[in-house]
């Protein structure tokens, strides 16, 4: 039943990358965009659609990363809320931006994606040694999180307001969009992604031991402390790639592992997959419809997420008894 | 998922009985850190006062305040710096106590006016009136203040189901927090930069040039709903050990919870009409009051004495750091509560407190 559900799902993010190929804010016909995909040669149309097979690989690749690593936050840290924002993932990522912006004066998304990266990984370390590493438990590895966020935005804050054209281009960062997608970006994030999805999937037994507390997961022989430690890696590199490629994309983390449990059940080793494959599902099919609704302008995929994904969110929290962590 | 530092259970308070049969509890740790808020609250006032552009000693500030310094002194003062002083009393006050509720009926420790919603409702209400009316201050604070209600409202109708359960609230004002979050988003990227900048300083949160005409409307809200919630402190504290335990031991859950909740809506509106939404204060101070009384249940009183100090020390530290108004004084809550937040963090590892 749930390995049909996983095959409906990859159909369905097939289906959902071959629309974000086919539609964008310029209109191709099909005859284009099948020109485009298997006899390039270099006109207007096969350029558009080379740059939307970048967007949705972009999209494929943030959105897979985006929900496992929500999926392992939030398992890791017994606690729903927790996202890559929670983590202070997104405060690191973005505080780092600011600083290249301002300070070191850079100004091409490919120069932002190291200070991102970096940024996000310093943070997702620290956030780990201060919430205790080896005795970290869940609630202290939270509060770690939001404290180090709130001095990091107050941070961000000061140098926004202080200097004005860190604001013009922060503004429009850290709304989250997949518009600024280049091979290069993604080859930059590509191998961190795939390392960290590997890890990521692997953890799904030791985890479903962590989730039923300390004692009973040390009784049935699970390493609590390298279970942690990998789980709180591997987020922090999937979450800091995403964020780095495309600005701090907060609601599929959050959401995905949600929606997914309430058919999957509490067994993360059904969960992790779902969310792999789903969460670009989300993200892709909301970068379509950003394109479309704003012609010939483009709604960024974190607003659209978030205004989309809301509403469903809150329905199925009262529809569903929503399983519990 | 309620954290709570256990306290031992044995020689922790002290009970008063009186003969006729009544009791109370008198937490001695807790009523020594509430008393010692107050002074630090006060105290910062006062060199609060003293501080600016014309640099006030802490003695003439006293004798001004109770009421013969020489009269430039008392221009200054009770014309301008006093009233800002009370709004951030007041603010950071409103801001704890709604955040010690919030946490206690989410029962999560992240479960503050930030993680909800409210905050984002209110802001929402706020950019709306900027950017899209370019409104006044006071029709901003009346965005935000209508924005924060109806995303409170909102949150509780579509939590409601037979009852709001403290999970269901949760997820229901994270959904709810992001749609505003992205509408925000929306409304900055559309704006002009001028309208943008100004967003952005209503965002952070600010006590620049309040004066009296916010003093007297938090006062008031003050007056009525701390006590209000006060009173049913003791029903919260049953709560905590589950809906069903409480209701055998004869609280009405669900009319305690509805009025709680309305009141930390209210004062978490309040506070951010008048101030913009001062970030981390509602998370951080029960958090720190919490260790700091290392007493289980909600902390009420110490929270609200906590926001307070909070507040009025970030304002302080803002104003020395980086000289008067430059700065709003958002931004150093969020690196005062951050930064303390992970010293204590830091201090009970090391004594094994966890």
């Amino acid at each position: 039943m749930r390995a049909a559900g996983l095959l409906v799902s990859v159909g369905l993010l097939t289906l959902v990358a071959l629309a974000s190929i086919a539609i964008g804010a310029k209109e191709l016909s099909l005859a284009q965009v099948w020109h485009g995909l298997f006899e390039e040669t270099g006109t207007y149309g096969d350029v558009v659609v080379g740059e939307r097979i970048s967007r949705t690989l972009l999209g494929l690749l943030a959105g897979a990363a985006l929900g496992l690593a929500g999926a392992v936050l939030q398992a890791l840290t017994r606690n729903p809320l927790a996202d890559p924002g929670l983590l202070g993932i997104n405060a690191g990522a973005s505080a780092s931006v600011v600083t290249a912006i301002t300070y070191f004066g850079v100004t091409s998304l490919t120069g932002y994606v190291w200070f991102a990266f970096l940024g996000s990984a310093a943070v997702g370390a620290l956030v780990w040694f201060l919430g205790g590493s080896r005795g970290a438990t869940p609630v202290r590895l939270a509060l770690a999180g939001t404290a180090i966020s709130a001095a990091l935005y107050g941070y961000l804050q000061a140098v926004m307001i202080m200097d004005g054209a860190a604001l013009s281009k922060m503004r429009f960062w850290t709304v989250g969009s997949l518009a600024s997608a280049t091979d290069e970006t993604i080859k930059q994030v590509l191998p961190f992604l795939v390392v960290g999805t590997v890890v990521a999937l692997l953890l799904a037994r030791p985890l479903n031991a962590v989730a039923m507390g300390d004692d009973t997961a040390r009784a049935l022989g699970a390493d609590l402390n390298r279970t942690r430690a990998l789980s709180m890696a591997a987020a922090t590199v999937l979450c800091g790639a995403a964020t780095a490629a495309c600005g701090p994309i907060v609601f599929i983390g959050l959401m995905v592992p949600h929606v997914v449990r309430s058919f999957t059940g509490p067994d993360l080793r059904w969960i992790l997959p779902y969310a792999t494959v789903l969460s670009p599902v989300l993200l892709l099919g909301a970068d379509v419809i950003g394109r479309v609704v704003a012609r010939p302008a483009e709604l960024q995929v974190g607003i659209v997420t978030a205004i989309l994904g809301g509403p469903v969110f809150i329905f199925l929290v009262r529809r569903r008894r929503t399983a519990q962590l | 998922m309620k954290t709570q530092v256990m306290s031992k259970p044995a020689g922790r308070g002290r009970a008063l009985r009186s003969p006729g049969g009544l009791s109370a509890r008198l937490d001695i740790r807790a009523f020594v850190v509430v008393v010692l808020l107050l002074l630090a609250a006060l105290v910062a006032s006062v060199v609060l006062i003293g501080t600016g552009d014309f640099p006030i000693p802490a003695a003439d500030v006293v004798r001004t305040l109770l009421g013969d310094g020489d009269p430039s002194q008392e221009l200054i003062i009770n014309d301008l710096r006093l009233p800002r002083v009370l709004v951030g009393l007041l603010v950071g006050a409103s801001l704890g106590l709604g955040g010690a509720l919030f946490q206690s009926i989410s029962r999560n420790p992240l479960g503050s006016p930030d993680v909800l919603g409210l905050s984002q409702g209110a802001t929402a209400g706020a950019l709306v009136v900027i950017v899209l009316f370019s409104g006044d201050a006071d029709q901003v604070a009346l965005g935000a203040l209508g924005g924060g209600l109806f995303t409170g409202l909102a949150i509780y109708l579509l939590a409601w189901k037979r009852g709001v359960h403290g999970y269901r609230l949760v997820l229901v004002g994270i959904g709810v927090s992001a749609i505003a979050t992205a509408v925000n988003g929306y409304l900055i990227t559309k704006a002009d930069i001028v309208d943008a900048a100004r967003a952005v300083v209503w965002m952070t949160g600010s006590l620049n040039g309040r004066d009296w005409e916010q003093v007297w409307p938090l006062l008031i809200m003050c007056a009525i709903l701390v006590p209000t919630v006060l009173a049913n402190a003791r029903g919260l504290r049953m709560m905590e050990m589950g809906d069903d335990v409480s209701y055998a031991l004869g609280v009405r859950v669900e009319r305690v919870r509805m009025l709680l909740m309305v009141a930390a809506v209210l004062l978490t509106a309040g506070a951010t009409a008048a101030a913009g939404p001062v970030s981390f204060v509602a998370l951080t101070a029960p958090q720190l009051a919490k260790r700091l009384t290392r007493s289980p249940g909600p902390n009420l009183v110490p929270s609200l004495c906590m926001g307070a100090a909070l507040l009025v020390v970030a304002d302080w530290a803002s104003q020395r750091a980086f000289g008067a108004d430059q700065l709003p004084v958002g931004v150093v809550t969020g690196v005062l509560g951050g930064v303390y937040l992970l010293w204590l963090l830091v201090t009970e590892r090391k004594a094994g407190r966890i």
